[in-house]
C-alpha cells in the first residue's frame, strides 16, 4: 500500500488548487500528486477541469488559490516555455504546433541547435529524424507540418515533448487520433521513461489505455477533486461511477445495444455513388446509402475514409464517376452545393476545420444555418438563442452561457458544439468523421443513442470511426477500406470486430 | 444581448479613454478648443475641424476594417484615392492636360462621381481577386496597386496638378448640409449603412468567421472567396469616395500627394479600434481610432509643433493604445501591480 503522504519521491504536489473563469469554477480545491516513476491517469468527464489543471501547472493560466510544489519547492510557472525549461514537458490537448513551419522546426522551436551563432539546419533535421524514429515514424522532416495528417501531427507533438530533457511528462489526450500500433509504440516509450524515473500525467477517455498503463488514477468531477486511487483499487465500473457521479452497476447501461441485425434494403435509396475515383488519392468505388441507414466507414488511419467523405461533400473533386441523390444525377462542386442537397459534414479536425474559437457558442452553432439561409434571411436573435439552447440541452454541452467564446470550451465540448452545428441544419445525410474523438464515456453513449434516434427519424448517417465497437453498435452495414481502396462491405451477423479485422488483414478474401 | 453589449463596451473603453485624454489636454492647454461658432449658419471650430479633416481617413478606415477582419489588409487605398481624384478632375477639365485652359461643356456631376467610384470599386475587386482567387498574400497583392496606382494617377493627369472649378462637385468636399460640413455627413451615412449591411444581415458574422477560420467557414457553405473579394471591392469604394472628397475640397488633383500615407493612418485606426486581423471587427472602434489620430495631428499642429513631429507622436500613441488593447499585457501589468503591493 503506497504512502500518499509527502515523501521525497513526489515530483508534483498540488493542494487546494482553485481556478475560476467568468461564469465557471473550473477547479475547486483540487489535490493532485505525481511521484517519480509512475504513470498517473487524470480522469473526468468533458469539462471536468483536467486540461485546466494542466494549464495552471504549466503556467498557461494563473491559479486563483492553492499551492503547487514541484520537487518539494513552491512552483509558479510564468509560461509554458518556463515550465519546459524547468523540466515539465507537455503535449496539450489542442496541439500547439505551427502549421507553416517544417516538422523539424516544430520539434526544435525555441531550442534549435546552433553553430557559429546560426541555426544548424543539418543537425536539426537529423536530430528531428532521430526523434521521430523513436516513435517508428519515418517522414520527411523538412516539409511543412500542415502537409501531414493529424495523426502524424500528434506524433510530432509527442516526439517534441519526448525530446525535451524532462522529469515530468504531461500528455493531454495524446492518443485521440492515433491508431493501435501508434498507441502501442507510445505506451512502450512511456513505460520505458517511467522505469527511468520520470513521472507521467496521462489524460485520455479510453479506459482500456488507462488500465493498460497507469499506476494511479485521480478523478475530477465538475472541477472538484473526487479522489486518488491506486489502479488496483478502482475497477472500471467504479471509475465510471466516480466520473459520472452516479452508481453504474453494469457496463451495458452505457453500451446500449443499438446494433440492428439486418440491412434495410427495403428503404428508399438516398445517395448512390458510382465509379467514383480521385486519381492518386482514392481508387474507383461504388457506394450507396439508404434513407435512415447508418453506414460505417472503417479502415486504418490513412485508408481513405476521410477522403471518401470529402469527395461526397464537395470539398475534394472526383476525377471520374457519378453521384446520384434521390435518383437524380447531381453535381456537387463545393460544400455549399452539398449543403443545398441536405448533406452535412462534421469534420475530423475540430481545430482547423470545425471550431471558430473567437466566435461565441451561439454564433458557432447557427453559422452554417445562417450561411444556408443566405445573407438577407438571417435568423432573429431570439431564434438563434432558442436553437442554441435546444442543442446545448440535447447534447449536454457544458457552457457558462450562450455567449461564451467557443475556443474556451473544453475539448470534448467543442466536439459536441460542431455536432450541434450540423444537427441544427436538420440534414438528410449526416457525415460524421470521428465524431466521438475526445468525448467522455457517458457522452459517447448519449451520442450513439442520438444517432440511432435520428436514423429512426429517417436521417442517413455516414459514420467514420476508428473505434470498431462504436461502429458495430451504431451501424447496420459497414464499408471496409484499405490502402485508399474500398475492399468490401460487411453487414448483419458478419459485422463484428473480428470479421472486420480479418477482412482488412486478408484484403477482403472471404472469411 | 446583455453580455455582448458589455463586451463591446469593454473593447471600446481604451480607445475612448485615449481620445478623452487628448481632448482633455486641449481643454486645459488650447484656448477655445471646445468653442463652436456658427457663421452664416455653418458650424466652425476645432472640433468640427477634426471631424472634417478626419473624414477621408474615417472613410477608408471603414473599408479597411472589413478587409482587416477577413485577415487581410489593403495598402492600396491611398493610391486609389489619388486615382479617383485624378479621374474626377480629368473629367471636369478634359483638355487641361493638352494645355487648353477652357473647360468645354460642364461635365455632369453624375459622371464626375460615378466613373471614379466605379473604377475604384473595380480596382478594389482586382485586389480581392488576387487575394481570394489567386492566393496572393494581401500585403503583396495590394502593394502592387499601392505602387502602380500613383503611376496610373500620374498618367491620368499627365503629371500635372489639375486645378478646376465645378460648383456642385466642390460641394462634396467643402459644402455644408444642415450647417454641418458635407464630408462629415458622408462619414455618418457610410458608417450607418455599413453598420446596417454588416450587423443587420449575416454579412458581419460571415466576415468574422472567414477571418477567424476560413477552412471551417468554407465547410459551412460560406462563399469565402466571394466575400473576401467583395470586402476589397468595398474598401476600394471607400477609398474612391475619400479621394473625391480630398480632390473636391482642394479643387485640384495632385497625383503625387493625394492620400499619401493615409493607408497607414487607416490601418492604425483599425488596430487602435480593437479589430482583430482575422476575426472580430468594430466599426465604432475604428471611427474612434481615426478620430484619435486626427485629434492628435490637429492638436500638435495648433500647438505650433512642427508637422514632421506629428508622425513621431502618432507612432507613440499607436504603440501605447495597441499595447493597452493587448489583453495579455494588461494581465501582466495587473500582476505586476499586485506583486508590487505585496
Ligand atoms: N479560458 C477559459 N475561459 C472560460 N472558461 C474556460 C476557459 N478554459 C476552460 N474553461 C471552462 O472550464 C471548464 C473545464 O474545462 P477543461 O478544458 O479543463 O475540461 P477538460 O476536463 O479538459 O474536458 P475535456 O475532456 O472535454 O477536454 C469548462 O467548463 C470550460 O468551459
Ligand atoms: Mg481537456
Amino acid at each position: 500500500m503506497p504512502d500518499l503522504k509527502a515523501d521525497s519521491s513526489q515530483l508534483v504536489e498540488i493542494r487546494g488548487l482553485s481556478k475560476s473563469f467568468p461564469g465557471v469554477k473550473a477547479l475547486d480545491s483540487v489535490n493532485f500528486t505525481l511521484r517519480r516513476g509512475e504513470i498517473h491517469a487524470l480522469m473526468g468527464e468533458n469539462g471536468a477541469g483536467k486540461s485546466t489543471l494542466i494549464k495552471v501547472l504549466t503556467g498557461l493560466h494563473k491559479k486563483d488559490k492553492g499551492s503547487i510544489k514541484v520537487d518539494g519547492l513552491d512552483f509558479e510557472s510564468s509560461s509554458p516555455m518556463d515550465a519546459s525549461s524547468k523540466g515539465i514537458s507537455t503535449v496539450y490537448q489542442e496541439i500547439n504546433l505551427v502549421p507553416n513551419l517544417s516538422v523539424a522546426e516544430n520539434i526544435f522551436i525555441g531550442r534549435q541547435p546552433m553553430k557559429f551563432g546560426m541555426v544548424d539546419w543539418k543537425l536539426m533535421n537529423q536530430k528531428a529524424k532521430e526523434a521521430l524514429k523513436k516513435l517508428d515514424i519515418d517522414i520527411d522532416v523538412t516539409i511543412q507540418l500542415s502537409q501531414y495528417s493529424i495523426a502524424i501531427q500528434q506524433m510530432i507533438a509527442i516526439a517534441r515533448s519526448l525530446d525535451i530533457k524532462a522529469k515530468i511528462l504531461i500528455l493531454d489526450e495524446p492518443t485521440s487520433s492515433l491508431d493501435l500500433a501508434e498507441c502501442e509504440q507510445l505506451f512502450s516509450i512511456m513505460n520505458k521513461l517511467k522505469e527511468e524515473g520520470m513521472g507521467i500525467i496521462f489524460i485520455t477517455h479510453f479506459l482500456d489505455q488507462v488500465y493498460q498503463n497507469s499506476d494511479y488514477i485521480t478523478v475530477l468531477r465538475n472541477g472538484s477533486f473526487v479522489g486518488e486511487y491506486p489502479i488496483k483499487e478502482l475497477p472500471k465500473l467504479k471509475l465510471i461511477s466516480k466520473m459520472l457521479g452516479k452508481e453504474i452497476t453494469d457496463i451495458n447501461e452505457l453500451n446500449n445495444k443499438i446494433h440492428r441485425d439486418y440491412y434495410h434494403n427495403d428503404k428508399k435509396m438516398f445517395v448512390k455513388m458510382e465509379g467514383i475515383e480521385r486519381k492518386g488519392v482514392l481508387s474507383r468505388f461504388d457506394m450507396d446509402i439508404r434513407e435512415g441507414e447508418v453506414l460505417g466507414l472503417v479502415g486504418l488511419l490513412g485508408s481513405g475514409r476521410t477522403e471518401m467523405a470529402k469527395i461526397l461533400f464537395g470539398i475534394d473533386k472526383h476525377t471520374s464517376g457519378y453521384i446520384n441523390i434521390n435518383g437524380n444525377l447531381v453535381n456537387i462542386k463545393s460544400p455549399r452545393d452539398a449543403i443545398s442537397h441536405s448533406l452535412a459534414f462534421c469534420p475530423e479536425d475540430r481545430k482547423t476545420e470545425g471550431i471558430i474559437p473567437d466566435l461565441t457558442v451561439r454564433e458557432n452553432i447557427v453559422l452554417a444555418l445562417q450561411a444556408k439561409n443566405g445573407i438577407l434571411h438571417g435568423l432573429k436573435r431570439k431564434e438563434q438563442e432558442d436553437i442554441t439552447s435546444k442543442f446545448i440541452k440535447l447534447l449536454q454541452i457544458k457552457v457558462s452561457g450562450l455567449e461564451q467564446m467557443a475556443g474556451t470550451l473544453s475539448g470534448g465540448n467543442q466536439q459536441k458544439l460542431i455536432l450541434a452545428r450540423w444537427l441544427a441544419m436538420n440534414p438528410k445525410l449526416l457525415i460524421l468523421d470521428e465524431p466521438t474523438r475526445g468525448i467522455d464515456i457517458g457522452a459517447k453513449s448519449e451520442i450513439e443513442k442520438l444517432i440511432n434516434k435520428m436514423s429512426e427519424d429517417n436521417m442517413s448517417v455516414l459514420f467514420i470511426s476508428s473505434e470498431l465497437d462504436e461502429v458495430i453498435r451504431c451501424c447496420s452495414r459497414a464499408a471496409i477500406l484499405k490502402d485508399r481502396k474500398k475492399i468490401g462491405e460487411l453487414y448483419g451477423e458478419k459485422l463484428t470486430e473480428n470479421t472486420i479485422m480479418n477482412y482488412i488483414a486478408k484484403d477482403g478474401y472471404e472469411l | 444581448m446583455k453580455p455582448l453589449l458589455k463586451n463591446a463596451d469593454k473593447n471600446l473603453l481604451y480607445p475612448l479613454l485615449a481620445l478623452s485624454a487628448i481632448l482633455l489636454f486641449n481643454l486645459f492647454f488650447t484656448d477655445g478648443f471646445f468653442s463652436i461658432q456658427i457663421k452664416n449658419g455653418h458650424l466652425f471650430g476645432s472640433l468640427i475641424d477634426i471631424l472634417n479633416r478626419g473624414a477621408p481617413v474615417m472613410l477608408i478606415t471603414i473599408g479597411m476594417t472589413l478587409v482587416y477582419a477577413t485577415g487581410g489588409v489593403d495598402l492600396s487605398v491611398g493610391a486609389i484615392m489619388a486615382i479617383s481624384g485624378a479621374l474626377s478632375a480629368q473629367l471636369i477639365r478634359p483638355d487641361y492636360i493638352k494645355g487648353i485652359i477652357e473647360y468645354g461643356n460642364t461635365t455632369s456631376l453624375f459622371i464626375v462621381l460615378s466613373i471614379p467610384l466605379l473604377i475604384s470599386i473595380i480596382l478594389g475587386l482586382w485586389n480581392g481577386f488576387l487575394v481570394a482567387f489567386i492566393g496572393v498574400q494581401p500585403i503583396i497583392a495590394t502593394l502592387i496597386l499601392m505602387t502602380a496606382g500613383r503611376g496610373i494617377a500620374q498618367l491620368i493627369t499627365h503629371g500635372l496638378i489639375i486645378v478646376f472649378e465645378h460648383e456642385s462637385f466642390q460641394f462634396i468636399g467643402s459644402g455644408f448640409l444642415f450647417g454641418i460640413p458635407f464630408p462629415i455627413i458622408l462619414v455618418i451615412l457610410l458608417t450607418f449603412i455599413t453598420w446596417l449591411l454588416t450587423r443587420k444581415t449575416s454579412i458581419g458574422l460571415f466576415i468574422e468567421a472567414i477571418g477567424a477560420n476560413p477552412l471551417a467557414s468554407h465547410y459551412m457553405g460560406i462563399k469565402v472567396k466571394m466575400m473576401k473579394t467583395l470586402t476589397y471591392g468595398f474598401s476600394g469604394f471607400c477609398a474612391g469616395l475619400a479621394g473625391i472628397i480630398v480632390c473636391s475640397d482642394i479643387q485640384a488633383a495632385d497625383a503625387n500627394n493625394a492620400g499619401l500615407f493615409l493607408e497607414l493612418d487607416a490601418i492604425a485606426s483599425v488596430i487602435i479600434g480593437g479589430t482583430i486581423n482575422g476575426g472580430r471587427f468594430s466599426l465604432a472602434g475604428s471611427i474612434i481610432g481615426a478620430l484619435i489620430i486626427q485629434a492628435l495631428s490637429t492638436t500638435i499642429i495648433t500647438r505650433g509643433i512642427p508637422p514632421q513631429v506629428v508622425l513621431v507622436f502618432k507612432a507613440f500613441i499607436i504603440i501605447i493604445v495597441a499595447l493597452i488593447q493587448s489583453e495579455k499585457l494588461r494581465a501582466q501589468l495587473k500582476d505586476l501591480l499586485k506583486r508590487g503591493r505585496k
